[in-house]
Formats: structure tokens, sequence, C-alpha cells
């Protein structure tokens, strides 16, 4: 998406027409793709490893890590974030608390991650890409409930919002401006309506995903104007609190 | 216009390719509603010709941003609607209407103004994206009307051409808060493909004009 499925675009504006419909269906069915065979589960399983491994300058594993519902909770923890930890006084993603768990838990130097979080194209899973996906995965079925209970969850909320809204540029795109509405399509390509709860559950529920347009594995992060070193993270918040 | 201040800078994400520019009303009402603060500021840093001054809004842009999905106040709506008329330049020789085969491959192309696209090579329009055109085109989007048979349904009078380039040029002329990028007020589109452009809806040999298969 940093470039708009501009790629895809491409690609679809040389499909022939009678094809145009088999491409359609396609894209429904990538959506279905992060069943037991999906190549995200192979970087689910890296990323398990490594929750357990001890590393750092403390050679101790994640695993009194504090996801939010408790030290070394994993199952559900996914699905109740973005969320306020005292500990930090700040609202966090699963990526930002991957983070600080890593450098105070276990003392790591987390200069690299910082600077290249997400992998490109082609090239190896990042730690972060590996242990989102094992945790995202420990959420499956579960209800998202993003908690907006803590004044900040709220400006939280209220700043991603605004940033969904946010047009600017030469072209004065907003994230509004093709999520906005129902069952839209940007060339062949379907457009989920993110503002409303259906469209972003459908989106959410499948994060961290297996992209067609993009390398094998991208996390929500990497798609949106917030970054893991980010005082908070906002637009995914309030995308994930319409459910 | 206010200023972001860019504390600190860290990763580079050309999601929102933006540039600060177009029309400014001055609209005291405008000025009161609050900008969207600092995750943008601590987000983004410049990439290629995509700089930070992207990020600046200029009033329609802070307006729409606000209401967005909601309907203006008729103040701000007639504000819109009066800065964004002002600003349409019409050819300077009077004539509307290029080359539809060049506008053909503006109205298909997506590039230009990313932060990974070559500045010199002209940028595209990439109607399709949003738009129905050519009868026999089917990767078209949806998030605009389709244009099918534009000319042939419109025909080419004085009202219409004047109106198509104003669409082209500002489209929050006829409609403020319009999802459609300002190609003329925001230099997205010169001058000469706007008119090939042009040319591409009304030509009657354009494939825009062909007849509309019968199923
Ligand atoms: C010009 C059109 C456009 C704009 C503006 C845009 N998107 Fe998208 N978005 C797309 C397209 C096309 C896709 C499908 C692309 C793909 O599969 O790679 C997409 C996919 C997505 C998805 C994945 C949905 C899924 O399939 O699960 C998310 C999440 C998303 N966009 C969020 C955003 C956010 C947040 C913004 C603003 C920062 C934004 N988009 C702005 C066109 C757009
Ligand atoms: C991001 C989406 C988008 C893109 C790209 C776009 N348009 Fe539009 N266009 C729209 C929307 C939405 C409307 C409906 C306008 C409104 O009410 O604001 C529209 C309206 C129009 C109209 C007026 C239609 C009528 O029936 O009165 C014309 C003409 C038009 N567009 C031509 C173009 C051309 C030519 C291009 C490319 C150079 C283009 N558009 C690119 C979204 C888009």
């Amino acid at each position: 998406m940093k470039i708009f499925g501009y790629i895809l675009i491409t690609l679809i504006a040389s499909v022939p027409p009678h094809l145009a419909k088999a491409e359609e269906d396609i894209f429904a069915e990538y959506r279905a793709m992060f069943g037991d065979d999906s190549p995200a589960v192979l970087v689910e399983m890296d990323g398990e490893a490594l929750w357990s491994a001890p590393g750092g300058e403390k050679n101790v594993s994640l695993e009194t890590c504090d996801l939010g519902l408790g030290p070394g909770v994993v199952d559900g923890a996914y699905a109740q974030l973005p969320r306020y930890f005292s500990d930090t006084d700040k609202v966090m993603d699963l990526e930002t608390r991957l983070l600080w768990c890593m450098e105070t838990i276990q003392g790591m130097d987390t200069f690299e991650l910082h600077d290249r979080p997400f992998s490109e194209q082609g090239s190896a899973q990042t730690a972060l890409e590996q242990l989102s996906a094992f945790i995202a995965a420990r959420s499956n079925g579960v209800q998202i409930n993003v908690p907006q209970g803590h004044p900040k969850e709220v400006e939280a909320f209220e700043s991603g919002r605004r940033l969904f809204n946010f047009r600017a540029g030469p072209h004065d795109f907003s994230c509004a401006t093709c999520h906005s509405q129902d069952g839209k399509r940007i060339r062949l390509q379907s457009l989920l309506q993110l503002n409303d709860p259906k469209g972003a559950k459908q989106s959410f529920s499948t994060w961290p995903a297996y992209r067609i347009s993009q390398g094998p594995f991208e996390l929500l992060n990497g798609e949106w104007p917030t970054a893991p070193d980010n005082k908070d993270s906002r637009a995914g918040l309030w995308i994930r609190v319409c459910n | 216009m206010k200023h972001f201040t860019f504390v600190r800078l860290s990763f580079a994400l050309p999601i929102l390719f933006l540039v600060g520019c177009a029309a400014n009303s001055n609209n005291p009402v405008a000025d009161e509603l609050p900008q969207a603060r600092d995750p943008l500021s601590t987000s983004f840093k410049a990439l290629g010709q995509a700089g930070l001054e992207r990020l600046q809004q200029d009033d329609t842009q802070r307006i729409c941003s606000e209401y967005e999905g909601r309907e203006l106040p008729t103040d701000l709506m007639m504000a819109i609607i009066k800065s964004s008329t002002d600003s349409v330049v019409f050819p300077a020789d009077g004539n509307f209407m290029g080359d539809w085969e060049t506008g053909k491959k503006i109205a298909e192309t997506g590039t230009g103004l990313q932060s990974n696209d070559d500045p010199s090579i002209p940028n595209g329009g990439n109607c399709y994206a949003c738009h129905q055109m050519a009868p026999d085109e089917f990767a078209y989007g949806t998030l605009g009307l389709p244009l099918v048979n534009y000319g042939k349904l419109r025909g080419t009078s004085e009202a219409i051409l004047k109106y198509t380039w104003t669409r082209l040029w500002n489209s929050h002329a006829y409609n403020a808060c319009s999802h459609m990028p300002r190609f003329g007020a925001n230099g997205v589109l010169s001058e000469q493909q706007l008119k090939d452009v042009m040319a591409f809806l009304f030509d009657p040999k354009s494939p825009v004009n062909k007849e509309v298969a019968v199923q």
C-alpha cells in the first residue's frame, strides 16, 4: 500500500476483460488465505520460538512481557490492543509494546528494528513481524475489544479518526477518500469501508496479513502514518475501536 | 496557513503524497478549526519529491478533513465553492480540445508525484482508478461516476466544455469537498494535458464515445 496498490492496479489494467471477473474472485479469496496453509504460519512459528528464546544483554526471554492482560499472557492480548499501559503512561500498540519489552526486559538493542521495523519485499521477516504474527494468531477467533476506559485511549481514538480524515497533498487524498463508502473499487480492486464496523472488522481480524500486492508479510503499522516508536498508535486504534 | 513543527522525523511512509498549494480563502471560520496534530509531524520524513510541505493543508483540505462525511455549514460550503471557482484558469487560446490519444494515456496512467516517481516524467491523471470511461475498458474504479459516452451524451456546447474544464481544474467548484483531485488547481496536470483529457472525453473518435456494445 505504500504505493497505494498501484503495482496491482497496473497489473490488473493489463488483464484481458474476460478474465476480469476471475481476477475479482481472486481478491475475495486472498482474504481467506489466513488458514493453515498460509505462508504466515511459518512466520508465526518463528515468532513463537523468538518469544521464548533468551536474548538481549540480560539474556532472558520475552515471556514475562505484559501485553495488557498480565505478564506473559498472550492468548487474546492482540484483540485488546492498542491500549493504555500505566508503566509507560502511554497508549501502545502491539509493535510499540514489543519493542518496549525487548528494551526493558531483555536489554535488547532495538536500534535496527526502530530503523527498519518491517521487511522489504523479498527479504526475510523482521523479529517484530515474526513476534507480531505469533501473538496476533493467538487471538484468532477472539472478539476484537479495544479498551476505551482511559482518557488517553479516548484521545488516541479521536486522533486516529482525525488522521483517517486528514486530506492533504497534490491529490487531496485521505484514507476516507477510498475507504468511506461500501462496495467501491479502485480500478478492479475492491475497497473496504474502514469507518464502518463491518469493513473494519474484515480488515482487522485478518491482520497482520498475507498480502498479494506486497511482500509476503506486512504489519498494519507499516501501512499507517504511525510508527512503532511513536508516542501512541492512533489511526490503528481508531479503526480497531470501530468493532 | 499554520505550519507544523517537525520535532523528530523517524519513518518514511509515503502514504500521503501531499503538497501544500492552491487557494487560501482567508476565511475566519476556517481558522478556528483545529489542526490534525503531532502523529503526522513525528511519523514522516521527506523522501524524493515528497517533501514535508505536503503535510500542510490549505483551507479547503482543512475544512473538508474536519467535516469529512458530514454536511458543511453553508458559509464554509459557499467559501469553498467560491475560492474553487475563482481558482479556475481557462485555456489562454480559448481552445479546450487537445489530442484524444494522448488524453487516453493520461487517463490510464497512475504514476506521478510519489516519492519514487521520476519528477521529469509527466504525471498521469489516473482517471480509470475512479471512473468508467471507454466502454471496452473493464478495469475501472467506481469512486466516481461513469463517464461512458461522455461527449456523445452531453454535446460540446461552450457551457458543457467550461463545466468539464472546471471539474478537472477544481471539482470543489461544483461540490465542496468533492473526492476528485484538483488536477488543475494543484498542478497535477498541465494545461496541455487537461486539453488532451478533454479530447478523450469529447472527441467523436475517442473510444469514450464508441457505441456501447449491446449484451
Ligand atoms: C487512493 C486510494 C486509497 C487511499 C487514499 C487509501 N487506501 Fe487503503 N487501500 C487502497 C487499496 C486499493 C487497497 C487494497 C490494496 C492491497 O491489497 O494492497 C487498500 C487496502 C487497505 C487496507 C487493507 C484492507 C484489507 O484488505 O484488509 C487497509 C487497512 C487500508 N487500506 C488502510 C488505509 C489507511 C489507514 C489509509 C490512509 C492513511 C488508506 N488506506 C488510504 C486504496 C487506498
Ligand atoms: C479519486 C477519485 C477520482 C479521480 C482519480 C478522478 N475523479 Fe472524476 N470524479 C470523482 C468523483 C467522486 C466525482 C463526482 C464528483 C462530485 O460530486 O464531486 C467525479 C466527477 C467527474 C466529472 C463530472 C461528471 C459529471 O457527470 O458531471 C468529470 C467530467 C470527471 N470526474 C472527470 C475525471 C477525469 C477526466 C479524471 C482524470 C484526469 C478524473 N475525473 C479523476 C472522482 C475522481
